[in-house]
């Protein structure tokens, strides 16, 4: 098991750590993406005063930078619900915002490149529009892509605000449509909540908040923040877990969208990895501790572990290649994913559309 | 131990190897490079600093590696990576030595938000520190070269690092960079220091590194307290001249300059406004060398401000 999974399950155990395991803590973590909120949990084990100087700084400068990501959110939300106004739509965030917005445990520590927004279908070209009049712009793809995103895809291709930079993500569902999971988004849409004091800006139900990240985390195949999302999802699932009788009705609600099937998943690994207490009642119900899987259980245990040299073996490769295949698998109807990797493999595309904390700058600006 | 008391030989296995873990102010770094050439000219800039045991913990484990498959014979390159992410497009391969400077100015810019990271040079008199924030070109590497060799104490040519809790200067006294004419004129002004071999065609055009003076290493600890900040302009055939500047554009000056000031949010403000209170603030006209120590001595004369 990973270090930084050990300290996550089981925090006070840094006080036994060694300079050097602090070093790999903290690379490990920063791989992760979860400085920030690995400040939070120690701090709220009680182990403040037990981190080194040298890790503590690193450790804060996540929460600081998760902090002023947050602030901005704030911000961008009252522009963003302002926007939406003229076209008669509420503001409804997915994701990292919502948790923000709704001020739950997981916005603890929690970065995010862009804003994830829902609006309905059928209103998906008057919220661009109302969105472009307010400055946001779609960023430049070829027409391949822009069939894409417009015809196969759960979200419009990503907007960017042309003076604030922050970069938008418009949903119109929460899985693509050419998908096997076929969540109704209108559900979605008719469950979320206002934000208290915040009229016009809302959210998505816990539950749904839940079942979101679930469904996320199971059908993508982008492996580098996967244990961030799992992060997210046990700290969910533990506000969930304060009343009992939520669990019930988020497993009603999970067959009613078509996703007991990446709940189930969900709490098998929270449960497992991150020792999320999820009643037994629930995980029998979902069969959620079952065997049988023994390639799923291969892959998710590697993609799950902090993306970190240290944490690789030699099955890595073959497990984060594996994911990619089956989020494709879970995506699309063969005939179409042959046709969309067939164009793909013909014409790659020619910039990397990777952004983030990585993206490739010129080392001349850094100096 | 420091990284003089290794041989040559030794630093550069090292260098190749397992890294050279050394101790830059506040921050422990590894270094390590698969271009060899870089050896020799890094074990000079950093000479003085202290080498860290293997069990201590490291801030940046930094490398400089060349490219792989043709790419190693055809136009080499080199890539700069910490812990195996690479923030940076690949450069050529002479210019590996600077990038590894630049680079870990990155990885101090992008991993601190625990303290006030200010585009800036810093000198230190004393316990006295002047702070020299401005736009490249401006010729405040220069200055801050010229004033290292006069008796001044280099805190940091690059960025400047306050601390949030004290509002005092933490030293760095890593190399200073020098550009274009530059290079010229400090070797001229300060023939005992040690300078790379210039690197030409980076987009900052030729640049050489600076080694810092050995005493202002050995203190690299000692914090220092702003007390001047000082705008400098280089202007062909001026005289030197030190104006006053009020306290707001001093405030904007040093807030445009932090790199972090934005992501600090109120503790940046404060920081800034800290400093602004503590500091003399003047714009600073010069050309030649001599006449602009000559006024930071008087500065420094003065007394408390």
């Amino acid at each position: 098991m990973s270090l930084l999974l050990r300290i996550l399950r089981q925090p006070t155990e840094v006080r036994r750590l060694s300079p050097t395991e602090w070093d790999l803590l903290i690379r490990q973590t920063r791989h992760a993406n979860l400085l920030g909120r690995l400040y939070h949990r120690l701090k709220a084990a009680g182990v403040e005063a037990d981190m080194p100087a040298r890790p503590r700084n690193h450790l804060l400068s996540g929460a600081v930078m998760a902090d002023r990501q947050h602030h901005s959110i704030r911000h961008e939300a009252l522009f963003l619900r302002d926007g939406l106004a003229r076209a008669g739509l509420p503001l409804i965030l997915l994701k990292g915002a919502a948790y923000v917005m709704a001020g739950l445990p997981a916005a603890q520590g929690r970065l995010f490149a862009d804003v994830d927004i829902l609006v309905p279908r059928a209103r998906l070209a008057d919220a661009e529009s109302a969105l472009m009049l307010t400055g946001w712009t779609s960023s430049t793809l070829d027409a391949y892509d822009q069939r894409y995103y417009r015809q196969w895809m759960h979200e419009l291709p990503a907007m960017q605000h042309m003076f604030r930079g922050t970069a938008l993500d418009v949903h119109h569902t929460i899985l693509p449509p050419t998908s096997r999971l076929k969540p109704d988004a209108a559900l979605l849409i008719e469950d979320s909540i206002e934000v208290p004091g915040l009229p016009g800006v809302r959210t998505l139900s816990l539950a749904d908040l839940i079942l979101h990240s679930a469904a996320h985390l199971f059908h993508e195949g982008e492996p580098d923040n996967l244990l961030r999302d799992l992060t997210d999802l046990d700290l969910l699932l533990r506000r969930l877990a304060e009343n009992d009788s939520q669990w019930d009705a988020l497993l009603a609600r999970a067959i009613r969208l078509q996703l007991d099937g990446p709940l189930r998943l969900a709490l098998r690994y929270t449960h497992r990895l991150l020792l999320t207490p999820v009643p037994a009642r629930i995980l029998d119900t979902l069969g959620c501790l079952k065997g049988g899987q023994p390639i799923l259980d291969a892959m998710y245990e590697r993609v799950l572990r902090p993306q970190h040299p240290s944490t690789r073996d030699w099955l890595t490769p073959a497990a984060r290649k594996l994911l990619y295949v089956r989020a494709h698998w879970l995506r699309m109807p063969p005939h179409l994913l042959a046709y969309h990797l067939a164009h793909k493999a013909i014409f790659p595309p020619k910039t990397r559309s990777i952004t983030g904390p990585t993206e490739a700058v010129n080392a001349n600006k850094a100096a | 131990m420091i990284v003089r008391d290794l041989s040559p030989a030794t630093f550069r296995e090292r260098l190749a190897g397992k890294g050279i873990r050394l101790a830059a102010g506040p921050f422990n770094c590894r270094l390590q490079s698969g271009v060899s050439e870089i050896a020799d000219e890094l074990a000079i800039l950093y000479a003085h600093h202290p080498l860290i045991d293997d069990s201590e913990f490291v801030d940046f484990h930094v490398a400089i590696e060349p490219g792989r498959g043709l790419r190693r014979w055809l136009k080499p390159q080199a890539h700069f990576v910490v812990d195996a992410v690479e923030p940076f497009t690949p450069l050529p391969r002479p210019q590996a030595l600077p990038m590894m400077e630049w680079g870990l100015n990155w990885c101090i810019t992008a991993y601190s938000q625990h303290i006030l990271v200010i585009h800036a040079a810093s000198v230190a008199k004393g316990n006295r520190a002047a702070i020299l924030p401005a736009p490249p070109g401006s010729g405040k590497s220069t200055l801050c070269a010229a004033l290292v060799n006069r008796g001044w104490r280099l805190l940091s040519d690059e960025l400047t690092l306050i601390n949030l809790q004290t509002g005092d200067v933490m030293g760095l006294a890593r190399p200073v960079n020098l550009k274009n004419a530059s290079i010229d004129i400090i070797r001229a002004y300060a023939p005992d220091a040690f300078l790379t071999r210039p690197v030409h065609d980076t987009t900052k055009g030729t640049v050489a590194m600076m080694a810092p003076p050995e005493a202002s290493v050995r203190a690299v600890n000692t914090p220092a307290r702003p007390a001047w900040m000082v705008l400098p302009r280089y202007r062909a055939g001026s005289e030197a001249t030190l104006t006053p500047m009020g306290n707001g554009t001093a405030l904007m000056q040093i807030a445009d300059n932090a790199m972090n000031y934005h992501i600090l949010g109120t503790r940046g403000f404060e920081a800034v406004g800290r400093m602004v209170d503590e500091c003399r603030s003047y714009s600073f006209e010069y050309s030649r060398l001599d006449d602009a120590i000559a006024i930071f001595d008087r500065l420094a004369a003065e007394g408390t401000p």
